[in-house]
């Protein structure tokens, strides 16, 4: 009846798994975009797991990290938002199977 | 701080959580493992929410404000049902009650019916880390002052999901407003939020109470831009008048709310008041002193004073309400990131300043007087010529009444007495 | 970690969390997988307050529900034309195989690893991490700051339309 690190650390490697589905495997530019954020979620939260169980001198490292993605994050999905509205207006899709005019 | 003289017994009313706590003790020794915690949980939402809020939701909000909004605009306001229209509150909720609560047909009827969920939650939630008085806090979490900014960012979410799952487009429009707006304006609240922390040095509510306590000051007065600049701020989050663009009644129809009727709608406009007494009771506990009257409280209830104080700031709204006209969209939009936000942020600077200086060289604690009457001159200075420097000059628009023989059109300043 | 409450929240925020990322992956309408996006940020920041990291879980909150899911779902609106079921790309088989052979290896990597804890949480308070901010990484917190800037002014720059680019031209 006791949680450990492993339980703490499944979930993180489950979430980023679901999330790499995400990313890799919708059309919508912005579904995209919700994977990533479920990755970055995932490796918050095995940060915090290991600032909080792991045995070391300075445990306030993971919740310095998370505070450092966490902000990435937000500055990421903002460009890649103002990204998907500019192609879109110069598209009119976001379809990412149809973004590959550097092909050929 | 001086120890309070509330005693240990159970039938001591000033502090009521000797009542709570007999019950709790008493329960945990007849119940089995585990369900005191759900007997706490449900304690408190009684004590915090159903006797505190919801009378206080109903007499003040509803009636309250629909009198006080009647008297500022020259006319009676409910007074037909019951003495004095006490009983109005009463009326409207059997009438939304039995109202039937339509659901067009092509909307999306899941989440139209998760939408008013998402809106009670966060504002039953809000009260459990309020402090009533020293001991009357149902969750004192380290950090309740990000608690209450994390709460109050999630009816927007409902309110959005509100205006897109009525497959209209006036809600649609209303969404598109209200959720601007909102994000506009969380920036300068949590700026003039932050000042306040930095002067108490604490992100727990309770803590600030206990600082205004031991210094016998409020920080209301140590900050007052950031006392205003939360008003203004919280004032648009609430989506009340100037600046309820959202539910806007002459322009969009009802914003989002358009397709809401019966009690669905009925939690949303309860809710609203609902919000605005959180916030007011926010704004006491961490700016106007929470439970604390400068020793008043030993032998009033604390909880009592509180309640006085919050339904004083919630005046303060209705007062807004009823003497300022809506503003537009892009002159709110306006408002917030070129006048609130630097005006938050020389106020942060001006605080942080003198926290750094008040620390670093040891200053006695007689010092934050000092501080404060010079925060509340350079408050008055910096709002009168950051207004006129952004061009708000209120000395353009003529308040003079003119009577008119015929028509003449619109006419320029200059040319009016 | 011990005790019923404890393995109680973890398994219902466990299951709240993954329910929710597979409702992102699984649901056929972009905003309901806006929505359950949401409920995951929630569940994760769930998470953060049971691993005592408190100040990490509000701010999860506000920043990724109150400001990310809203972008989110002003991208959403400003693309009105495009597909909104929320299918997937072609290569949507072959990603989740590698998903799955990854999380093979993750979950393997866990349950193999003799990992040496602590009992107790490290006592970090948020004046704890406040400093560490300010003083042992002072400039990633700089460049952080950096970093917000010119994303806000490459969102900007990215979205303005072609009148208003004139209007503010140099020349």
């Amino acid at each position: 009846m006791s949680v450990g690190i492993e339980h703490f650390l499944t979930v993180g490697a489950l979430l980023f798994c679901i999330g790499l589905i995400v990313a890799l495997g919708k059309r919508n530019a912005v579904g995209v975009l919700m994977g990533v954020e479920l990755m970055l979620n995932a490796v918050n939260l095995t940060l915090i797991t290991f600032s909080r169980f792991a045995v070391s001198p300075r445990p306030v490292t993971g919740q310095a990290f998370t505070v450092f993605i966490i902000t990435v994050a937000a500055a990421e999905a903002a460009v890649a938002l103002a990204l998907a509205v500019a192609v879109y207006r110069n598209r009119d899709t976001v379809d990412v199977d149809q973004m590959n005019l550097l092909r050929s | 701080m001086m120890p309070f003289l509330a005693s240990d017994k159970w039938y001591d009313l000033r502090d009521l959580s000797n009542i709570s706590r007999e019950i709790l003790e008493g329960a945990d020794r007849v119940l089995p493992f585990g369900i005191v915690y759900v007997l706490a949980a449900l304690l408190g939402f009684v004590a915090s929410f159903l006797i505190f809020v919801l009378p206080s939701q109903l007499f003040v909000g509803v009636y309250g404000e629909r009198k006080l909004i009647g008297r500022i605009q020259s006319r009676y306001g409910p007074n037909r049902v019951g003495p004095f229209g006490l009983l109005q509150p009463i009326a409207d909720a059997i009438k939304l009650i039995q109202k039937e609560a339509l659901t067009p047909t092509r909307s999306d009827r899941v989440v139209m019916y998760i939408a008013p969920l998402f809106f009670v939650a966060p504002a039953v939630l809000l009260f459990a880390v309020i402090p009533f008085g020293p001991n009357m806090i149902f969750a004192d979490v380290p950090v309740s002052l990000m608690y209450f900014l994390a709460i109050s960012s999630l009816p927007v979410l409902a309110n959005f999901m509100a205006g897109w799952s009525a497959n209209n487009k006036y809600s649609l429009f209303g969404a598109i407003r209200i959720v601007a707006m909102t994000i506009s304006y969380e920036t300068p609240l949590v700026m003039s939020l932050l000042g306040a922390v930095v002067i108490a040095g604490t992100l727990n509510l309770q803590g600030m109470v206990l600082w205004a306590d031991e210094y016998k000051i409020w920080l209301g007065f140590v900050t007052p831009l950031a006392l205003v600049i939360y008003f203004i701020c919280v004032s648009a989050e609430l989506n009340r008048t100037p600046t309820d663009i959202a539910e806007a009644e002459s322009e969009i129809v009802a914003g989002y709310l358009t397709e809401y009727s019966g009690m669905k709608w009925g939690l949303f406009y309860g809710m609203d008041i609902g919000y605005a007494i959180a916030a007011s009771a926010f704004a006491v506990t961490v700016f106007l002193g929470g439970w604390t009257l400068f020793g008043l409280e030993q032998w009033v209830p604390p909880w009592l004073i509180f309640i006085g104080k919050t339904h004083l700031f919630y005046m303060l709204f209705i007062w807004t309400r009823g003497t300022l006209p809506r503003l537009r969209s892009d002159q709110l939009m306006a408002f917030a990131w070129k006048f609130l936000l630097p005006l938050a942020l020389f106020n942060l600077f001006i605080v942080a300043t003198e926290r750094m200086i008040w620390a670093e060289e040891g200053y006695p604690d007689a010092y934050v007087y000092l501080f404060a009457m010079f925060n509340i001159l350079v408050s008055i200075l910096l709002l009168f010529f950051w207004a006129d420097f952004n061009g708000y000059k209120p000395g353009d628009t003529p308040t003079r009444p003119r009577l008119v023989k015929e028509p003449r059109g619109y006419v320029p300043v200059e040319e009016q007495l | 970690m011990d005790g019923f409450g404890v393995t109680f929240a973890f398994w219902v925020l466990a299951a709240i969390t993954l329910i929710s990322a597979s409702g992102v992956m699984y649901s056929r309408n972009l905003f309901h997988a806006v929505l359950f996006l949401i409920l995951t940020f929630i569940g994760v920041a769930g998470f953060f307050v049971l691993l005592s990291a408190e100040f990490i879980a509000m701010a999860q909150v506000i920043i990724y529900v109150g400001a990310i899911a809203v972008l989110v779902l002003f991208a959403v609106l400003l693309t009105p034309r495009a597909s909104r079921d929320n299918a997937e790309t072609r290569m949507a088989l072959p990603g989740a195989l590698l998903a799955v052979c990854l999380a093979a290896v993750f979950l393997f990597v866990i349950h193999d690893t003799g990992w040496k804890t602590t009992a107790e949480p490290p006592a970090i308070s948020t004046s704890d991490l406040g400093n560490a901010l300010l003083e042992i990484w002072v400039l990633p917190f700089l460049l952080a700051s950096v970093l917000l800037t010119a994303a806000l002014i490459g969102a900007i720059m990215l979205t303005r339309s072609a009148e208003e680019e004139a209007e503010d031209a140099l020349l």
